[in-house]
């Protein structure tokens, strides 16, 4: 094993380790439970954006609006079809990862800004579509009237309604399950296909890449993990509102992702644990929370443009 | 019946006006420099609180002749200090800084001014109906059409004659000839950001005489000048022109059948014309790419 490898394994269970262990470490240091689930379910958006943002090179600013779509996808589920919390985030998962393949269609001939513009304008579709279909959505006040429910293993039961830390694995155990399969696609060689156009599209289509149909992919999948993610926090919150399709919760997410690096896999997880405990801490002490997040915008993008983790690696170097 | 469609379609029109002075502006910065400018709602809010501060001091017509500069010398110096550094990078910064800029527009308004909506006061033969008939057509609104239409004659005939003109439709189509050529390329792009923010500072002026103000009245305006250019097509100013105009009347004649889809509809037309006309209305072909 060379060193570079034993490294690389290194990090590896060290990120595990911290999030296995992360409700009996946060507790000391003045966090919650909760707050550490919030920032695996928004850190695994931050991861499935920057699937198709870091390594295909393509900027989408409408994301939450497959977050959203996952979101709404669950709590129908619960609400209205059947009592299981798997089924839920599978629905999310569908219904946010279908209806971003039908609209990747539409999109994947623009590049650029003006990629960035019309994936804004089709997630605010959405949005108005929750926001103001209130009969099925709710409206404005979200959709309530439904709980994450405890799953059953017929000998035991995994009661992750109460228990704060159960849940906190079982979303665990489904981030798990989504950045294994983005891991294991960026290394498969449609992974190496992808960095390949983002790092040089027109080389790639000479080689005779059909670009189309590997961005229309990539941003299907994307949509679909960013579906898991949506589901997984309408579970969190027992509740779904279009808020969460809102074009300022795709920029969150995008901020994430250059926040903690978008050039490397763990990055967007660094940005969102930053983001999200930044935003709970401001809120909390200031109703100015909106311009300190501004701020930490231009601030970011002014001096830390390849974001912490492209920081440290460079200054290493 | 008549009358009630054509009070829609008067208001969408009007509506339409504002789309296009915002579309414009927002043209015009993406086109030469390619930066979406999310701040330009707040540009907006900028010009209409400044005119509000003016108004007592100045009467209307002194904060409607000094507010738009006032707000694009504004934009000049974020444009210096922020943007700049960030032309020739990926477009993803510049998106990121002004959309965090646009937050800290909205909440620092409303730390100033209060989160109330706060009216300015129009001269009041501006405020009278024309005819008890015809009872929405104030005077302000016409005038606001007027104001409207003057701004945009005189932005056609800056790009058409001015040699400013000419070098921003020249740096739009290519940027690096022009620069070869020897113009000041750095100058080309903050004099052409001033003008899309002189536009911005404009709407807002003319938005407070109308509506009053809010610190949130920037965003909601953001979201329908983005379609009005993916409508028009991207990179047609003309275009822009007419998909603001499009969209307004199309949301305006919507509320008189289904009042709740009025605002959906510029998203449905958005994606109708993108399916059967990719480029959209005026866009030229390769300019999306």
């Amino acid at each position: 094993m060379s060193p570079e490898q034993f490294r690389k394994l290194i990090v590896l269970v060290a990120i595990w380790a911290a999030l296995l262990f992360a409700p009996y470490w946060m507790a000391p240091l003045g966090g919650y439970t909760a707050l550490a689930t919030r920032v695996l379910v928004l850190g695994l958006a931050a991861m499935s954006l920057n699937f198709l943002l870091g390594f295909t090179g393509v900027l989408s600013f409408g994301h939450a609006a497959w977050f959203g779509l996952g979101a709404y996808g669950a709590g129908f589920t619960l609400k209205y079809l059947a009592l299981s919390t798997p089924l839920a985030v599978v629905a999310g998962m569908l219904l946010g990862g279908l209806c971003g393949a039908i609209l990747g269609l539409l999109l994947v001939r623009r590049r650029g800004v003006y990629f960035a513009m019309v994936t804004i304008a089709f997630g605010q579709v959405f949005y108005y579509i929750a926001f103001q279909w209130s009969s099925v959505t709710g409206g404005d006040d979200g959709l309530r009237g439904f709980a994450r429910q405890p799953i059953d293993f017929g000998a035991f039961r995994f009661d992750i309604l109460t228990n704060a830390n159960a849940f906190y694995y079982f979303v665990l155990l489904c981030f798990a399950l989504a950045v294994g399969a983005m891991g294991f696609i960026l290394r498969s060689p449609f992974g190496r296909t992808m960095i390949a156009i983002r790092e040089n599209e027109r080389r790639a289509r000479f080689l005779g890449i059909p670009i189309e149909r590997h961005i229309w992919i990539s941003f299907t999948l994307s949509c679909f993990f960013m579906g898991i993610a949506g589901a997984l926090y309408a579970l969190t919150n027992n509740f779904a509102d279009p808020r969460g399709l809102h074009y300022s919760q795709s920029g969150d997410f995008v901020m994430m992702a250059v926040m903690g690096g978008m050039r490397s896999f763990w990055g967007p997880l660094l940005g969102a644990a930053v983001f999200v405990v930044l935003q709970d801490y401001l809120s909390s002490v200031t109703v100015n929370w909106m311009s300190f997040v501004g701020l930490l915008f231009v601030l970011v993008v002014l001096f830390f443009p390849r974001g912490l983790l492209g920081f440290f690696q460079r200054s290493k170097a | 019946m008549t009358l009630l469609l054509l009070f829609n379609i008067t208001n969408g029109l009007i509506v339409g006006a504002f789309y296009v002075l915002m579309a414009l502006g927002l043209s015009l910065i993406l086109n030469l420099s390619n930066v979406i400018n999310f701040a330009h709602g707040g540009f907006l809010v900028i010009g209409g609180y400044i005119a509000y501060a003016l108004s007592p001091y100045v009467g209307f017509w002194g904060a409607l002749l000094l507010a738009p500069p006032l707000t694009a010398i504004i934009g000049l110096a974020v444009e210096r200090v922020l943007i700049r550094p960030l032309y020739g990078r990926d477009p993803l910064y510049s998106l990121l800084l002004t959309f965090g800029l646009a937050f800290m527009i909205e909440d620092g308004t409303r730390f100033i001014f209060g989160p109330q909506g706060k009216p300015v006061a129009i001269p009041p033969f501006l405020a009278q109906p024309l005819s008890n008939e015809l009872f929405f057509i104030t005077g302000y609104r016409l005038f606001m059409v007027a104001m409207v239409f003057v701004a945009i004659s005189l932005l056609f005939l800056l790009l058409r004659y001015t040699r400013l003109g000419i070098r921003i439709r020249a740096g739009t189509l290519d940027l690096e000839t022009v620069a070869a050529l020897g113009i000041n390329v750095r100058m080309l792009r903050s004099l052409n950001f001033a003008v899309g923010i002189f536009l911005a500072g404009l709407s807002g002026v003319l938005a407070a005489g109308q509506l009053g103000l809010e610190p949130t009245m920037g965003t909601g305006l953001l979201m329908p000048s983005f379609i009005a250019i993916i409508v028009g097509g991207i990179g047609s100013l003309p275009g822009t022109l007419a998909g603001g105009l499009l969209i307004g009347v199309a949301s305006g004649v919507t509320a008189v059948f289904f009042p709740a889809a009025s605002e959906a509809v510029i998203y449905v037309m958005m994606a109708v014309i993108l399916l059967i006309r990719p480029r959209g209305l005026f866009g030229e072909e390769g300019m999306m790419t």
